[in-house]
């Protein structure tokens, strides 16, 4: 007994040592010259004269979920591309400073989005960073993360409607995705206006993304008239839906909104077509859904069957995104988009670059000084920006997409397979519609 | 479980009086009293559940749907449960590889259904075919689970326990990240011929067309084991070697042999049982192992590990359970997505059993250390 408590004492002292190591690391703020005030946190970041500036990405380049990570990363990597004016092949530079990515995981869930995080947040030289792909990744994970360092992130396709709520949100987070309330919105209006589908029941994955979709469609859906029968949930990981899918057949509805990832979309829809009682049930996802993954798994039952996501034809910038865009993209990746969030990327990272080139300072040696808290204070400023998705105006909870078009395409004419493809229903809203 | 064990750990208990606390039988009250309250929260529930009226009513087509899928999973459960059980019997070892011989099988498997669906042979014959995915899968799971007995297990055979479990772990890692980073991450859809498409019924009870076949396939395999156990010299050298296996070497087994057998019938199983898990929900990835394993392996302790019929029977009720019981106990209830319990009622399950028959359904009693 006593030597047990010896031992939990010695265990307490070395926590409570360790604790005080960590804290005094943190707070002790980088030095630097220049002009800009860089002794109070967060601080400055100083590239010396013809190093490169280091932008971290925090992207779902790996795993079930790689198609979306990759796809924003495209984006990212032709915004640097496209620095010097040219989709060329040759990186642009920024004040006589080339642009390193440093690329990160974020595993699209909260425990890799932490472990992603770590490299970014421990180099003293990242200056922002693009991500994350998924809101698990981000919400109380990465927002919070990068907010107490100090650095700047800008997600590309993190929808959940927290990440930008009074309360929840991380100053230094903001996105050019949509934020999903307007999603949700759109979603029901297709299924009660449209459609005239009365009644339905919502899957989600119990991940901030898929909870943050199914609640506002429910809100939405019953605001109009519709009926959610019940609210089911299934866990992640799961492929076997079979029991699920035949407990839902007792009382068939209209449609089954479960705004997932693949695989867990495609084995619904697959999984569907083997259920009996199904027959005239629909499947509708979200732009979580939308890869080339669920058209191959799920096969022709996919067919028929609706995913909304942003409108690809609706981008204000389109001449620049069919002419220009999109055939360097395919020079890059050798195929068609593989997901929809590559544009809003391209606008992420140029949203990023030209922060950093308002609050630069030059110095004589040739290094620059960038400050943190103005970088960020750089983006949020950002108003009326002429995006390829559309017109940007970063508002102080982080939303830099505030009118939003978003479409419901009918597989397989998706945006993912064909980017000119058409949705069979879309409808633009902005933040304050949906409030 | 052991009351005689003292702290010393010598073993004698030191004869005096028992005071009047330790008369009392306190295992048989505690268990008695989790067998009240256990009786009265599964007995509320599922007559809670079976009493719902109007639109909330489940009829029984409804539990029948939930029976026949569940003895369908159950199925493939018990194939790859009867290679963890087999193993165990003859090396008193946990081969946690065993779902990535599963994964292999199917993964390798799924790039024939894929060759064969684009050049529609998987429709036209699609019995042959699926004959053909059968036969890949099962060559390619019994290689990877011979490579495994070969380089990780056998050098280590008279190694504390402890030590082949790590490898295997270690060696599940290595399968799972080769396959991840040869063939990627992304899961990828296994083709269906479309004679096994959509649903069938029977009466008032429809299901997945897929069920049936899943099930008599994973009958037939079980059964052909089970006399491969019982009736062969080689059946017979396995049973031996379980028993004891140095008594065993003496008689004249040869004991690496028998160990071979074992992990080529195990592997075999977990072949078949790839390609119908695969063509049942439809995808193949590298991590597709891990879930199955785990189930497989609750299912191998349920029924009772070493024992073939425990492994059969043990796949069943967790198959079973893990589509019925959710709904059975929890619709009533209203609990709001019981489904997404699945993982908690089998586990229950399985704990409870342990408590009541700490050797598992049909085990021997003996309480095995890991």
């Amino acid at each position: 007994m006593q030597q047990r408590t010896l031992a939990a004492m010695i265990g307490l002292v070395v926590t409570a040592m360790v604790g005080v190591a960590c804290s005094s690391g943190s707070s002790s703020a980088p030095g630097g010259g220049g002009a800009a005030d860089c002794n109070t946190p967060p601080g400055c970041v100083t590239v010396d004269a013809g190093a490169p500036i280091e932008i971290g990405t925090l992207l779902a380049t790996t795993g079930a979920t790689k198609n979306l990570g990759l796809d924003s990363l495209y984006g990212v990597e032709l915004a640097v591309d496209y620095l010097d004016g040219t989709f060329d092949g040759t990186d642009g530079q920024l004040d006589g400073h080339p642009i390193k990515l440093v690329n990160e995981t974020d595993g699209c869930s909260a425990d890799g989005g932490q472990k992603g995080e770590q490299p970014l947040g421990s180099d003293p030289q990242m200056v922002g960073v693009i991500g994350t792909s998924c809101s698990s990744a981000s919400l109380g994970v990465a927002d919070k993360f990068f907010s107490d360092k100090g650095i700047t992130i800008i997600s590309p396709s993190a929808t959940n409607p927290a990440l930008t709520s009074e309360g929840t949100h991380q100053p230094y987070w903001f996105r050019t995705a949509h934020n999903d309330r307007i999603q949700a919105a759109v979603a029901s209006d297709f299924a009660y206006q449209k459609q005239g589908w009365k009644t339905a029941v919502t899957i989600h994955d119990e991940s901030p993304y898929t909870q943050g979709l199914t609640d506002g469609f429910k809100a939405n859906f019953e605001a109009q008239g519709g009926q959610v029968l019940s609210e089911e949930a299934v866990n992640s990981g799961d492929t076997d839906f079979k029991a699920l899918l035949t407990k839902i057949a007792q009382n068939p509805p209209d449609v089954i909104y479960a705004p997932d990832f693949n695989p867990v979309c495609a084995l619904l829809v697959k999984q569907m077509a083997d259920t009996s009682g199904l027959e005239n049930t629909t499947y509708m996802g979200a732009d979580g859904c939308s890869d080339p993954t669920f058209l191959s798994i799920g096969g022709p039952a996919a067919n028929g069957s609706f995913l909304s996501g942003p409108d690809l034809t609706s981008f204000t910038g389109g001449d620049f995104y069919k002419n220009d865009f999109l055939p360097a993209y395919k020079q890059l990746a050798g195929s068609n988009p593989i997901s929809v969030f590559h544009a809003h990327a391209f606008d992420a990272m140029n949203i990023m670059m030209n922060a950093i080139k308002q609050v630069a300072v030059v110095n004589s040696d040739g290094s620059l000084t960038i400050q943190r808290s103005a970088l960020r204070d750089a983006v949020q400023n950002t108003n009326g920006y002429q995006g390829v998705i559309g017109t940007l105006t970063c508002t102080p909870l982080g939303d830099c997409a505030t009118s939003v078009t978003i479409g419901v395409y009918e597989v397989p004419n998706v945006g993912f397979k064909d980017p000119n493809a058409k949705p069979v229903f879309t409808e633009t809203k902005t933040l304050a519609d949906v409030q | 479980m052991t009351t005689s064990e003292t702290a010393d750990g010598t073993g004698v208990v030191p004869s005096r009086e028992l005071g009047r606390l330790e008369q009392l039988p306190i295992r048989r009250i505690v268990l008695t009293i989790l067998t009240i309250g256990l009786v009265v929260i599964v007995g509320g529930g599922i007559l809670k559940t079976l009493t719902l009226s109007g639109a909330e009513h489940l009829g029984w087509a409804f539990w029948a749907n939930l029976v026949v899928i569940g003895l369908a999973l159950g199925a493939v459960y018990a194939l790859i449960a009867l290679g963890y059980t087999l193993v165990y019997g003859i090396l008193r070892m946990i081969n946690f590889a065993h779902g990535e011989v599963f994964m292999t099988g199917a993964f390798v498997s799924f790039f024939f259904a894929q060759a064969y669906a684009a050049s529609g042979f998987l429709n036209r014959s699609p019995w042959l075919s699926i004959a053909i995915l059968l036969v890949v899968s099962m060559a390619v799971s019994t290689g990877v689970a011979l490579l495994l007995e070969r380089i990780c297990y056998r050098p280590l055979r008279n190694a504390p326990r402890l030590v082949p479990l790590i490898t295997a772990i270690g060696a599940s890692l290595f399968l799972q990240n080769t396959f991840q980073g040869f063939f990627g991450a992304e899961p990828r859809g296994y083709p269906r011929p479309d004679v096994l498409s959509g649903t069938i019924s029977i009466g008032p009870v429809s299901f997945d067309k897929m069920d049936p076949v899943v099930f008599a396939t994973a009958l037939i395999g079980m059964f052909v084991l089970n006399r491969f156990v019982q009736r062969t010299k080689t059946g017979r050298a396995m049973r031996a070697v379980s028993e004891d296996r140095e008594i065993a070497s003496l008689m004249g087994i040869d004991v690496d042999r028998t160990v071979v057998v074992t992990f080529v019938l195990g592997g075999l199983l977990a072949g078949i049982a790839a390609v119908l898990y695969a063509m049942t929900f439809g995808q193949v990835s590298a991590t597709m192992g891990f879930l199955p394993g785990i189930a497989a392996f609750t299912a191998a302790v349920l029924g009772g590990i070493g024992s073939i019929p425990g492994a059969a029977l043990g796949g069943l009720v967790l198959g079973v359970s893990e589509s019925v019981g959710p709904y059975l106990l929890l619709s009533g209830v209203h609990v709001p997505s019981p489904f997404e319990l699945r993982a908690v009622i089998t586990f229950s399950i399985l704990v409870l059993v342990l408590i009541f028959r700490p050797g598992g359904i049909l085990g021997t009693g003996e309480a095995e250390k890991v």
